[in-house]
């Protein structure tokens, strides 16, 4: 069964309509990339997904139950169970590393200080970077910002996980090692993942199936192999161009 | 003319899409500030992060409020001790510096210069954890953003104003006291009993008490501001400015309003 549904899913922003009857399963504990070009709304998919933006019609439903409907106290709770990497990381640049990692903790779980320590420096670890816990967002670079994000999106052990642009930004060698990082902590926490992102690198590594969002919709799916082979034009030009 | 805020076109707006756009911003602002009394009260609290606003905005603007404190006072007594000489009145110097400082001018002086260096502040650090996608990012984590950054930093704000006010008051009745005694042989505690005996529960309480509202426009106006950003540093840089002059501007109105029913309860 489907942990999350997506069902005729639409948005406009005035005349531009990003989405358009959007549809796709995502099966319990599987990674799902989407791939498309910049601007195409992939990341308005995901705070629709996320309940940051409402869309204009249709559902999305998380474990058999409707995001748009829910009150802001379900929805918190439900949030609480999702960890989400944002393209920028979004650490926040008034916090230091080691604040910015225990923040979802200490709000949401009942930790004394040597175990909320522990937990911070083991997701410190996990991304290689417990010597910068104590430093703030503005002295680190960009390949390490997306590992903080990283290390904090994951430190509640979230049963869902979005990626926004998970590369973006980055070198090749960099985004490669940030790709073969994500699919590690994939293999180790098994949440159930969507990844949106036109970095076909990125994509190869994490995805077990993928969709190319063209035009607002969503009809082309299957694994990475199954869309390379494909014959269609626009997914045959979106590959051309990797 | 005005821009768009998305795709930076200028576009030539009406009176009807002028007043459209008024209405929708104050309406905005309204439903803004009333979210604070409900969280306000309602568990967790963030103590900590007021305790922390407490210390940054009071700490940094004790020493410009202070000065201009201190000059206000300074000048007043010096611009108005010839006047009432002439007229053989400059005895009742402290007394009017006392009740136009407690009454009006520190509580305004303050607010001023607070909403200038304290709601541009919070507008433009608001405005850019909105626009790098950080006040997104502690709403997915399930914590509710303006708890954690409305409401803390309101409360300081509210706490702190009619602290600011005192210690303006303080400092600019000592001045005009240096002013006086620059020019006259009076004494200290001749000018401290002429200010003490001046002043009633009229004027210290509600000029204490509306400070505290004040303080309320400064945080909600700047954190308004900073939540409803966008466009970038662009955005940015406008909600900033847009703190300063919107928060001056109510907090100026409001104390008209606040004046005249002083003066009905009081008369």
């Amino acid at each position: 069964m489907a942990l999350i549904e997506i069902r005729n899913l639409s948005k406009s922003f005035d005349e531009n309509h990003v989405l358009r009857e959007v549809n796709i399963d995502v099966e319990k504990g599987s990674t799902v990339v989407i791939l498309g070009k910049s601007g195409m709304g992939k990341s308005v998919l995901l705070k629709i997904i996320v309940g940051l933006i409402r869309p204009d019609s249709g559902s999305v439903r998380i474990d058999d139950r409707e995001v748009a409907g829910m009150r802001s106290k379900e929805l918190n709770e439900l949030r609480r169970t999702m960890g989400y990497l944002f393209q920028g990381a979004a650490l926040y640049d008034s916090m230091s590393v080691r604040e910015n990692l225990a923040f979802p903790l200490v709000r949401q779980e009942k930790l004394n200080e040597e175990e909320l320590e522990e937990r911070v420096l083991d997701q410190l670890r996990l991304v290689g970077l417990q010597d910068a816990i104590d430093k703030m967002p503005s002295e680190l670079s960009g390949g390490m910002k997306k590992r903080i994000g990283l290390a904090r999106a994951l430190i509640a052990n979230p049963q869902i996980m979005l990626y926004d642009e998970p590369t973006t930004g980055l070198d090749p060698i960099t985004s490669r090692e940030i790709s073969t990082l994500i699919k590690n902590l994939q293999a180790r926490y098994q949440p159930t993942s969507i990844a949106v992102t036109h970095d076909m690198q990125c994509a190869r590594i994490i995805a077990d199936t993928a969709a190319i969002l063209h035009d607002g919709t969503l009809d082309q799916q299957g694994t990475i192999e199954v869309l390379e082979r494909s014959q269609d034009d626009t997914v045959r030009s979106f590959f051309a161009t990797q | 003319m005005n821009r768009d805020a998305r795709t930076g076109v200028a576009r030539r707006l009406s009176p009807f899409h002028f007043l459209a756009g008024f209405l929708e911003r104050a309406g905005s602002l309204t439903v803004f500030s009333a979210r604070f009394f409900p969280n306000v009260l309602v568990p967790p609290y963030e103590f900590g992060e007021v305790r922390r606003h407490l210390d940054e905005l009071g700490s940094r603007s004790l020493p410009l409020v202070g000065i201009t404190g201190f000059i206000v006072g300074l000048i007043i007594a010096m611009q108005t001790r010839p006047t009432l000489f002439r007229f053989g009145a400059d005895s009742f110097l402290p007394a009017m510096v006392a009740i136009s400082f407690v009454r009006e001018l520190g509580p305004v002086i303050t607010a001023l210069i607070v909403a200038g260096r304290v709601s541009s502040g919070i507008g433009a650090e608001l405005g850019s954890m909105r626009v790098t996608e950080q006040i997104d990012a502690m709403e997915v984590s399930g914590i509710d953003p303006y708890k954690f950054l409305v409401v803390t930093r309101v409360l300081a704000c509210v706490l702190l104003q009619p602290l600011l006010t005192a210690i303006v008051n303080a400092v600019g009745l000592f001045g005009s006291y240096v002013a006086i005694a620059i020019e006259s042989s009076m004494s200290w505690r001749l000018y401290w009993d002429s200010v003490v005996q001046s002043l009633t529960f009229a004027d210290l309480v509600p000029g204490l008490a509306k400070t505290a509202i004040f303080g309320f426009i400064i945080g909600i106006v700047g954190c308004h501001q900073g939540f409803t950003a966008e466009g970038g540093t662009v955005g940015v840089g406008k909600a900033s400015t847009t703190a300063v002059v919107l928060s001056s501007m109510l907090i100026i109105f409001v104390d008209m309003i606040l004046v005249k029913l002083t003066v009905v309860i009081w008369p």
